[in-house]
């Protein structure tokens, strides 16, 4: 961040209170106080949970329910909401919601937050705690005849799931008009459609060419990341796996949110030298991801195969060039290690650091040219602009973060607000712009390109003259890790899509008892009805195409 | 030189037309070619009809614009400039399954998207073919052990080349679709799939002991299905 640039007015008028304070405003409501690496955790009864949560919002102004993470224990279920501002990231708060073991049922927070509605039906789906009031209980990843939940401790993933037939009817050959309206069309759009981004299903309801009703149906590439990062050491077999929530070039992003919650879990020290790598890394990616989402954005509105996407393709086959020459690989890092990274710059380093100079040399050029083929193309502001609107308040109560949140004036990246790494010793700026619209999006992104632009030079002119005899890249990790036991964490970073955060519980064990993902695209992405319905369809598809989800983080 | 060496070159001495001449000569050679000059005055060959065909199907495919997984990406890489798909015959992505040769399955099937994709599939016509992109594909690669994942695509449908890595190369994907042209213009891969549905047609086969046992056993009023795939009936 600029030292010679007043600090962002937000933190400065932010009142922080302390536990106690917070404790003082609960009152009655709490029953139990909890200590986590990251919050001050109150415990509270399962019928109060929208009282806790309105006055935190109200009166205590947490206004970002971040996640929302449930688990099991041996006595009893849990849930926990991970409450942070908008304005200050650093303050948290969780509100820990003990359930019954034999009838688990606890209060939604759906009334307070909009957010918690899909968080609440994946905790239902994949740990099979119930929500009262919830408006629409169903599970969400995994099919609707899917019998247990996989989470829970009594789950047997080996007994066979036989459903009957006549209970898994295919949804394609249902009616294809709602039944209350016959002057309205059904429409499913995926999960097998090019302008989806993967394999999502939206089932909208067509009234004309407006669309009356859009639901999104996800979990088609549910790959149980959960489940599979609860069974692997934290030392290393965890790691591959985040390359592969957000695929599209964003790996090193995603590892440092594991680096980030385990470091802080098990009191690592990272090597500065190691953590400008990250930096320098981490902002690479960035670019390629948003390299992918400006092209395939251009592919949604144009229709068009060839110039936009190719050029989009052109970039980031540089970008993924120099992040193969640092890694070894070109879309599945798998570079950081707890404590830092795996393996130095390649030799010779004059020859990395001339290839990555060319390669930002190059990019205002590309730059320009992008804006001359988009955003300054009149068919696509004609298509994008006060298209898609998605309100800052609107926004906030769903948990939008990243280009999505920034893309409506809100002003929220961690990189900055919650700093990690390198980047508060760096010179660059938060991008926001205040148009709501599908538009302000896409610009968002390409000017965050230039930012990341920033960070990288920065970080080439720092490791270039990094003294020789000072290039630590990892500090000494056991090769075992066990955190103490029931330490509880919740760590976020600023990833290509958003705050992408990481809730682990210890057992005094080398594995995670719980390990939460909180992916910002499965919040973003349950925006989209707020975006496109009343607009026309065509108008849909751009509103999706500048959320721009990627399916293994919504599903994971 | 004697026409014995060459065989498709016969005797043009008596058919040389003004055309063919002004062709061969230069003042309009727009459509030579080394492959017109071997063939001379005759733009005939001869063939096996099949062999023919199977050429013609190895050599312009279209493929299913498809993604699920992280695969996708490279496979859009693959398609994209640099390493131009294209170039070999193959790499024009179709939306729909039904203008569509081949599938490229990119990336993880889980229980949800595994009846999804056998639609898709069945709605190619025939003759079409399937390569398996990456890991997940053969056995369900780093995902394997969820509860939810497929263990292979070929548990959902027949699978012609199977590409591994995680996620292959674009290089590696290139080098699958030459190999899957290459058995079909060789007519190793088996064009057609008869499918479950499609033995009805052959009802009139006579049952032997274990088929109608197996038969017996389904309980038609309440059929079941099952989400591990392998274990269906």
């Amino acid at each position: 961040m600029s030292l010679e640039e007043p600090e962002p007015d937000a933190p400065a008028t932010v009142e922080e209170q302390s536990a106690d304070e917070l404790a003082e405003l609960l009152g009655d409501h709490v029953i139990g106080r909890e200590e986590h690496l990251n919050a001050p955790g109150y415990v509270v009864r399962p019928d109060e949970v929208q009282a806790v949560l309105s006055t935190l919002k109200e009166d205590a102004g947490y206004d970002h329910l971040s996640c929302v993470t449930a688990q099991e224990y041996e006595d009893r279920y849990e849930s926990i909401y991970h409450l942070k501002k908008y304005d200050d990231p650093t303050q948290e708060v969780s509100v820990v919601v003990p359930a019954d073991r034999e009838n688990p049922v606890s209060q939604s927070g759906e009334a307070v937050f909009r957010t918690a509605d899909w968080h609440e039906r994946e905790a239902y789906d994949l740990v099979g705690i119930e929500y009262d009031d919830h408006p629409d209980l169903r599970r969400i990843l995994l099919p609707e005849t899917w019998q247990g939940h996989p989470l829970a401790e009594d789950y047997e993933q080996d007994r066979p799931q036989v459903v009957p037939l006549r209970e898994h009817a295919n949804p394609l050959q249902e009616d294809h008009r709602s039944e209350q309206d016959t002057d309205t069309m059904y429409l499913n759009i995926g999960p097998h459609h090019p302008a989806t981004h993967g394999v999502l299903h939206l089932k909208t309801v067509l009234d004309g060419e407006q669309v009356a009703d859009v639901e999104s149906d996800i979990g088609y590439l549910h790959r149980c990341e959960e489940q599979i990062c609860q069974n692997g050491t934290y030392r290393h077999q965890i790691m591959p796996y985040p390359d592969r929530w957000d695929y599209i070039s964003a790996g090193l992003l995603n590892e440092w949110a594991y680096a980030r919650a385990a470091e802080d879990m098990a009191d690592i020290d990272v090597p500065e030298y190691a953590q400008v790598i990250r930096t320098m890394g981490a902002e690479l990616c960035r670019i390629a991801a948003h390299m992918l989402a400006v092209g395939t954005f251009a592919l949604d509105v144009y229709g068009d195969f060839t110039a936009i996407f190719m050029y989009a393709i052109r970039d980031r086959e540089k970008a993924q060039n120099i992040l193969e020459d640092l890694t070894g690989q070109r879309l599945m890092f798998n570079y950081f290690r707890l404590g830092g990274v795996v393996w130095d710059l390649p030799e010779p380093r004059e020859e990395f650091f001339e290839k990555t100079r060319d390669f930002l040399e190059d990019l205002p050029e590309a730059l320009e040219e992008y804006h001359d083929l988009i955003s300054s193309n009149e068919i696509l502001q004609m298509r994008t602009i006060d298209t898609g609107v998605l309100p800052p308040e609107v926004a906030k109560s769903y948990g939008a973060t990243g280009p999505v949140a920034r893309g409506s004036g809100v002003d929220y990246d961690l990189r900055r607000d919650d700093p990690y790494g390198y980047y508060d010793e760096l010179d660059w700026d938060v991008v926001t712009e205040d148009g709501c619209d599908n538009y302000s999006r896409l610009l968002v992104r390409l000017r965050e390109v230039e930012e990341s632009a920033k960070i990288i030079e920065q970080c080439i002119d720092l490791l270039e003259d990094w003294p020789e005899e000072d290039r630590t890249i990892q500090a000494n990790v056991p090769r075992t890790l066990k955190p103490d036991d029931d330490t509880e964490i919740y760590r976020a970073v600023e990833g290509a899509k958003g705050e992408l955060g990481i809730y682990m519980r210890s057992d005094g064990t080398d594995k995670p008892a719980r390990f939460k993902i909180r992916s910002p695209c499965f919040s973003n992405l349950q925006t989209l009805p707020e975006m496109a319905e009343g607009e026309y369809v065509p108008d849909l598809i751009a509103a999706l195409g500048s959320l721009d989800i990627v399916l293994g983080e919504v599903d994971r | 030189m004697s026409s014995d060496n060459r065989p498709f070159v016969t005797d043009d001495s008596q058919v040389l037309t003004d055309t063919r001449d002004a062709r061969m000569t230069g003042e309009d050679n727009r459509f030579n070619s080394k492959l017109r000059e071997a063939f001379g005055s005759s733009p005939f060959i001869l063939t096996k009809f099949d062999k023919f065909m199977n050429w013609v199907r190895g050599s312009s495919m279209f493929m299913l614009q498809f993604g699920i997984a992280c695969c996708s990406i490279e496979m859009m890489h693959t398609y994209a400039v640099k390493h131009d798909l294209d170039r070999f015959g193959a790499g024009v992505p179709r939306a729909s399954p039904r203008q569509a040769d081949v599938i490229i399955v990119p990336g993880t099937i889980v229980s949800k998207f595994a009846p999804r994709m056998k639609r898709v599939y069945d709605q190619m016509p025939e003759p079409k073919f399937v390569i398996g992109m990456g890991s997940c594909t053969i056995s369900g690669g780093p995902f394997q052990e969820g509860y939810n994942v497929i263990k292979g695509a070929e548990e959902v449908i027949p699978v012609d080349i199977h590409v591994p890595g995680c996620p292959p190369r674009p290089e590696a994907l290139v080098y699958g679709v030459a190999k899957l042209q290459e058995r079909i213009a060789n007519g190793e891969s088996s064009p057609v799939t008869v499918k479950p549905y499609e033995l009805e047609q052959f009802g009139d086969l006579s049952r032997d002991e274990i088929v109608q046992q197996l038969a017996d056993d389904i309980d038609e009023e309440d059929l079941v299905m099952r989400y591990n795939w392998a274990d269906s009936p």
